[in-house]
């Protein structure tokens, strides 16, 4: 199975890179883009196991080290 | 006393930070994040540089470094821990210090001097300061931002001007209230992001880096009475 990971940003936290595409879409033309966000996404696979524990297994990984805490949430999407 | 200096892969300040404190008159022992016991060590240093490449996030990997699981019972067991640039960023993660460091606002390198004005002189990181002294200290971070959740925390030292006010114009990165420095609620782990080891001989633009890790070789003479021993 593969999962795929996408971790944001909490919304309160700035995010100086979305922020600079921004000014520079804006600079393009682009002018009526609103709140721009940089995500990350990580994809793992994890051969022979079932759904149910990629999602456990993931989302383990994800509280340890993949996001954190403080200022990042996270989504796992289950492919395959 | 010995001070056990942490070199994760990509640490790039462990010589300079080694320099400085047997400057100061404190003995250092190199370790390597793979090492898993601190015995024999009384306080330690996680300098600068780019642990794991800074993947993921700063400090993210080198967080789970076989090191760090001895650097959090010293810290439990109120030695001095302390984390300069990179080293500060690996303590956050770490849940050793609260908050994280995000990417610069302007989103440029910084790598300059900068004031710095003492908020709070009990830490190991500021005992031997004054409050309100203003200490010029060089930058080098690109993700130097200090962000915080819902906590509070513990402020040693604040971005501030050369006459030691702190306004937006003077905080270089964008940083929570200006923040440049910051400790647990007892004093005894500390992080920040400007280099104290590269203020402290006067061929360097300043030798206020001085008084910061003299606070730090002081606090090895008052560690708790039977700290470190099981």
């Amino acid at each position: 199975m593969r999962a795929v990971v996408t971790i944001t940003r909490r919304r309160e936290i700035a995010d100086p890179e979305g922020a600079t595409i921004q000014r520079a879409l804006a600079d393009l033309g682009f002018g009526d883009v609103g709140a721009v966000r940089v995500n990350r996404t990580v994809e793992l696979s994890m051969p022979g196991r079932d759904q149910e524990y990629v999602m456990s297994a993931v989302r383990a990984m994800c509280e340890k080290m993949l996001a954190n805490p403080v200022m990042e949430d996270y989504e796992i999407e289950i492919l395959d | 006393m010995t001070v056990g200096i942490v070199t994760f892969p990509g640490t790039n300040c462990e010589q300079d930070v080694a320099y400085a404190l047997d400057a100061l008159g404190a003995a250092t022992v190199p370790v390597w994040h793979r090492e898993t016991s601190l015995d024999g060590i009384e306080a330690v240093v996680l300098p600068g540089g780019f642990a794991h490449g800074d993947y993921l996030r700063t400090g993210a990997i080198a967080r789970f470094s076989p090191i760090m699981a001895a650097v959090e019972k010293m810290a439990a067991e109120g030695r001095p821990v302390l984390g300069i640039c990179n080293g500060f960023q690996i303590l956050c993660e770490a849940g050793l210090l609260p908050g994280a460091l995000i990417a610069n606002q302007d989103l440029r390198f910084i790598c300059r001097p900068v004031q710095l004005r003492v908020e709070s002189t009990d830490s190991i990181l500021t005992r031997a300061a004054t409050a309100g002294q203003v200490l010029t200290i060089p930058l080098n971070s690109y993700e130097g931002n200090y962000v915080t959740g819902d906590t509070t925390p513990n402020v040693a030292l604040r971005y501030c001007d050369t006459e030691g006010a702190v306004t937006d114009a003077a905080n270089p990165n964008g940083s929570r209230d200006s923040i440049a420095g910051i400790t647990n609620p007892t004093g005894t782990v500390a992080g920040l992001m400007p280099h104290p080891e590269r203020a402290i001989e006067d061929f360097m633009a300043s030798t206020d880096g001085r008084v910061l890790l003299e606070s730090f070789v002081a606090s090895l003479e008052s560690i708790p009475v039977g700290a470190g021993r099981d």
